[in-house]
């Protein structure tokens, strides 16, 4: 009995060498074109099943790609329009009411091919993977993403704790008006 | 396996490592002197101390006593000078000890006790990269460079160490010692070079997965030909002068390199990634990894994840006919 306990012990320490995959290098074949991640239901053409919320999956459960999106969406940026996440002359990104959709496809469209009234397409300025990062990252803002993936660091000032440290929330359909917005303006 | 006869003859290759562009024993500026003076004392009186130690046992086995009939029995004379002899090499090692401490506090006290130099030099670790602004008092004449320091010869020059990430260290062994770069903090450093040359130096304190590719350069010029390479510096990027580089630049500037690069004198302006606005003139490119020629920079912009793997430079995905236009435009912004 000892000794199965003590193998059992021994199989279990060796699942903690199992790493998450790092995924420094896309296929470095010439593929820049139309991203199959730019059709969405509210976008016109026809969705290829399953594939956009997939490629979105792999990106959001990968702690590397969050924090490399949460140092791009610095480097790029993004904080100019919407400060961290609290947003400033671009709409919030840490709340749940979304103009164009909040689901990953959209977010990675919203950048890719830029919207309305001023944020600006990044398409052929920001590679595809990049631009899928930061969308993934944009998630994590909201809470969308599991709290053990994502970013743990922050470099800089920040108007609220690390996305790690906060609660997940269940996503509402259509949004909720933020306390902000309910004010009598 | 290796008999005692090929080790002795590995030796010699061993010791060849200790010259070179990055010898911490070949010394090219005061303060490495003060450094590499201060290692061949300390290995000189310890190897000293070894030997002594080691023939003094010796002594002690070839000299063995016989065996006494009643080894309670105390020797008043032996006992005495064997406590002479170990009351003697406890003092002289006491003494061996401050003396040593005391030839290391000189050596320091002469390594830091100015940081008074004309030349000021702003220098930002980056993962895994370096940063380099030339301080002046007029903004106009100060500008920023990467990976490459050049400096006049006999004359010292104030680093300002930062960082922007996490903690490297700036090692230049052949002109000064290590000295840490901390995100949040200045640290200050002179470094001179007495001789005209090309030094190598590369981050001393591991810093992430690229911290082995992480070097930098350090050419040390006489004081006219420092002033020809700093107003060139100074200048703004020449509009390229034929139409291959002239339509490289406008995939430079159409294309995902402009999010992160800048190039005085074009609209490229990021200020993430390395300054390229003279990016011709240097001896090596992705700080110190390969040397700055036309394949080299090709196969770097195809594939920096290939040669650098987690380098914050991406794959960009260019097509097979504007990788050309864009060496060509890269190599001529000298």
């Amino acid at each position: 009995m000892k000794h199965l306990l003590s193998i059992a012990a021994a199989l279990a320490v060796l699942a903690a060498c199992e790493r998450e995959d790092r995924e420094f290098r896309p296929s470095p074949v010439a593929t820049e074109g139309e991203a199959s991640i730019t059709l969405s239901s509210i976008s016109p053409g026809v969705v290829g099943l399953g594939t956009p919320r997939d490629i979105g999956k792999a990106y959001e459960e990968n702690a590397y790609h969050l924090s490399e999106g949460k140092r791009l969406f610095n480097w790029f940026n993004c904080k100019g329009c919407h400060a961290n996440g609290g947003g400033g002359s671009g709409p919030a990104l840490m709340d749940d009411s979304w103009i164009y959709g909040g689901e990953f496809q959209n977010i990675a469209q919203t950048i890719r091919e830029g919207r309305p009234n001023g944020m600006p397409s990044f398409r052929g300025k920001i590679p595809d993977e990049q631009i899928m990062q930061i969308a993934a990252y944009v998630r994590s803002m909201e809470r969308q993403v599991h709290q053990d993936a994502a970013p743990s660091r922050d470099d800089d000032l920040m108007p609220r704790p690390s996305e790690h440290r906060l609660p997940t929330s269940p996503p509402v359909a259509g949004g909720t008006v933020p306390p902000s917005g309910q004010a009598p303006q | 396996m290796l008999d005692r006869r090929s080790v002795l003859l590995l030796l010699p290759l061993i010791l060849a490592g200790c010259a070179g562009w990055q010898s911490v024993l070949d010394p090219e500026g005061p303060r490495a002197d003060l450094l590499a003076n201060l290692f061949w004392v300390f290995t000189a009186i310890v190897a000293a101390v070894w030997l002594m130690t080691m023939a003094v046992l010796v002594l002690a086995l070839l000299r063995r006593r016989a065996a006494r009939a009643d080894p309670l029995v105390l020797e008043p004379e032996a006992e005495r000078s064997m406590a002479r002899a170990v009351g003697a090499a406890a003092a002289l090692t006491a003494a061996i000890v401050v003396a040593l401490t005391l030839v290391s506090y000189g050596a320091q006290r002469a390594l830091f006790d100015s940081h008074e130099a004309e030349l000021t030099l702003l220098v930002k670790g980056h993962q895994w990269w370096w940063e380099v602004t030339y301080e002046d008092a007029q903004p106009s004449r100060s500008f920023t460079t990467a990976n490459e320091i050049h400096v006049p010869v006999g004359e010292p020059v104030l680093l300002k160490l930062r960082s922007s990430d996490v903690i490297h260290s700036f090692w230049v062994p052949s002109l000064a010692g290590k000295m840490d770069l901390i995100p949040g903090r200045e640290n200050l450093l002179i470094i001179e070079a007495t001789r005209e040359g090309v030094y190598r130096g590369q981050c001393a304190e591991f810093c992430g997965w690229q911290h082995a590719h992480m070097a930098m350069t350090v050419v040390a010029h006489s004081a006219e030909d420092f002033e020809r390479w700093r107003e060139s510096q100074i200048s703004a990027a020449k509009p390229p002068d034929n139409p291959v580089r002239k339509r490289g630049m406008e995939i430079f500037l159409t294309r995902p390199c402009v999010m992160c690069h800048q190039i005085r004198g074009t609209p490229a302006a990021g200020r993430v990634a390395p300054d390229l606005t003279h990016f011709g003139s240097r001896l090596h490119l992705a700080a110190g990894t390969l040397a700055n020629n036309r394949g080299n920079l090709a196969a770097w912009i195809i594939d920096p994840q290939g040669i650098k793997p987690g380098a914050h430079m991406p794959l960009v995905k260019l097509g097979a006919e504007e990788i050309e236009p864009l060496v060509s435009y890269l190599e001529g912004l000298r």
